[in-house]
């Protein structure tokens, strides 16, 4: 049984990765699980300087699932070097770097101080966080604006880079033709879907910012049907997440046609959900006897 | 080491209008110290994260924790219906809890307001010290009072005046021309704000626990953050994660 995936000429071991945002750097979770058995750990989106954020409450339960406004805190590019990439490197698996910015600038900075970093094996570029006022989500809804920015990292990144697609738009495969045409290796999909809850008994928002990017279960079906309708209009690789908690869910997304699949908002919950996942995969393998994992990319029947 | 497990309820009570009293059996009850808190789990699938509920005490013993909360919404409600038998997952244990070590032997305030109260149980059990434990509540439906009162002196000020101090737990201190080395305390908002003007003014150290918003409850999801004085180490923004870093705080470190 092989469950080994490619993308961008990147071999993982397994399909399983981490929704950015959701699993830190892997610090905190590696109490949890053994962070050599996934596929890969894709990082908090990180920045050329230190975000500080978004005023609390930033996390609100709706039904399902769950609001963020985080508003992208991270601790910037360098501190990211000295201490996350390195207690990543001791574990076997790819490291994906999550890179957000305000400007373009911003990003091929931090796209440039990764170059050098050869145990960063692909960079996933987050232009759809909904939670940031500038830069961006501002990058992720126009298409013009996504190819400028994909071909101007492109001339940068060392790394292949994987552009993250926001659910926020009207024609995701317009995103995502773009995407590939400015030379995107892949895409991610989808972030989170905006939304908003009110306390209706402090006649306030839950969120300080308002809105907020809603992930969970209930986000899956949206999902699943973004992903099927990208693999029919782009030829490169699709992560798909979205509400993943089971590897019946991981192989809906694989069967839509993404090559992997990220675990996120389904780690608060349960922290064990990435290994769980990657055990059931092989579990529905050996049950439909299917020798190579890549067998089921796509392979939904009309 | 931290874990999601499942925990058996051994008993749960209602002992205040809508503040449940649950004792569950479970091996993480080991390492648990007062100021620390546990996730717990609604079984209803439409709730998916874990409610944060302090450690109110702990038995050895019985590998058990008790759990004294109130009902806020769906998923406390859920648990309110749990009896004796059942089993619910919990993840833990969570946070960093008061720093005993600073109140040892000293003349130590352990102030508690509302759902507050419940970790001021523990501490008080373990802290070796001169205590003065006020709890602060908005009536004469007052709780863990006698559990309390096992382990020091307990001044009581109710909001509505019905049972001791009319007011909260500074007045009670008034009240009592009572005066401490150092402050231990978990409450509402504006008492702890109160608490940390109290303790600058007497050049005295308080550790307030405090509270905030959570979904992962392990530090990565960096949801529940407070502003501090000084840049925190995780994001080196002056933001620390109330769930690791917390929930228990030096006062005088954090802006609230």
């Amino acid at each position: 049984m092989n469950t080994k995936v490619t993308i961008a000429g990147v071999e993982l071991k397994n399909p399983v990765m981490t929704g950015s945002g959701t699993f830190g750097s892997g610090m905190e979770y590696s109490e949890f699980v053994d962070l050599n058995q996934l596929g890969a750990v894709v990082t908090k989106g990180v920045a050329n300087v230190p975000w500080p954020g978004n005023p609390t409450p930033r996390v609100a339960e709706v039904y399902g699932g769950m609001l963020n406004a985080i508003g992208l805190q991270n601790p910037g590019i360098d501190v990211f070097m000295e201490r996350d990439i390195p207690f990543l490197k001791q574990y076997d698996t790819k490291i994906i770097v999550n890179v957000c910015g305000k400007s373009v600038e911003d990003y091929i900075d931090v796209v440039e101080k990764l170059s050098d970093e050869e145990a960063v094996a692909l960079l996933e570029i987050n232009v759809s966080c909904p939670n940031v006022k500038e830069g961006a989500i501002a990058f992720g809804q126009k298409a013009d604006a996504l190819y400028n920015i994909t071909s101007e990292l492109k001339k940068h990144a060392k790394q292949p880079i994987i552009m993250k697609l926001s659910p926020n738009v009207t024609d995701i495969t317009e995103m995502a033709r773009a995407a590939e045409a400015a030379g995107a290796d892949a895409l991610s999909l989808i972030n989170t879907i905006t939304g908003m809850k009110i306390d209706i008994h402090r006649r306030k928002f839950a969120l300080a910012n308002k809105t907020g990017g809603m992930s969970g279960p209930a986000i899956k079906p949206v999902a699943v049907r973004m992903v099927y309708q990208t693999a029919q209009a782009v030829k490169i690789p699709i992560i798909g997440m979205g509400g993943i908690a089971t590897a019946e869910d991981a192989i809906e997304f694989i069967l839509a046609g993404a090559t992997a699949v990220s675990v996120g908002a389904m780690n608060f919950v349960n922290p064990y959900t990435t290994v769980e996942v990657v055990k059931g995969i092989e579990d529905y393998m050996k049950q439909y006897k299917v020798e190579n994992l890549t067998d089921l990319i796509g392979a939904v029947q009309g | 080491m931290k874990a999601k497990t499942t925990a058996t309820v051994i008993s749960q009570k209602e002992i205040a209008a809508n503040i449940f009293d649950m004792w569950i059996e479970t091996e993480l009850a080991k390492e648990a110290h007062p100021g620390q808190f546990v996730g717990v789990y609604p079984k209803n699938k439409s709730t998916i994260l874990p409610r944060p509920i302090s450690i109110c005490e702990v038995s050895e013993e019985k590998n058990a924790l008790r759990l004294v909360y109130r009902i806020a919404g769906q998923g406390t409600g859920e648990f309110s219906g749990l009896t004796a038998g059942d089993c619910v997952e919990i993840l833990g244990i969570l946070g960093n809890g008061f720093p005993l070590e600073e109140g040892k032997g000293k003349k130590v305030f352990l102030m508690g307001g509302g759902i507050g109260v419940p970790p001021i149980l523990q501490l008080s059990k373990e802290l070796e010290a001169d205590k003065s434990i006020l709890v602060g509540y908005r009536d004469a439906h007052l709780f863990l009072k006698e559990d309390l009162e096992q382990y020091g002196k307990v001044y009581v000020a109710t909001e509505d005046g019905s049972v001791g101090t009319k007011g909260n737990v500074m007045d009670a201190i008034a009240a009592n021309g009572l005066d401490a080395d150092v402050i231990f305390a978990c409450g509402p908002m504006p008492m702890l704000r109160a608490i940390k003007k109290y303790a600058g003014e007497h050049q005295i150290k308080a550790y307030i626990s405090l509270e905030e918003h959570m979904a992962c409850g392990v530090g990565a999801c960096l949801g529940c953050v407070v502003k501090t004085k000084e840049v925190d180490h995780h994001s080196h923004v002056h933001n620390a994660r109330i769930c690791t870093d917390g929930p228990v705080f030096d006062a005088e470190e954090v802006d609230i």
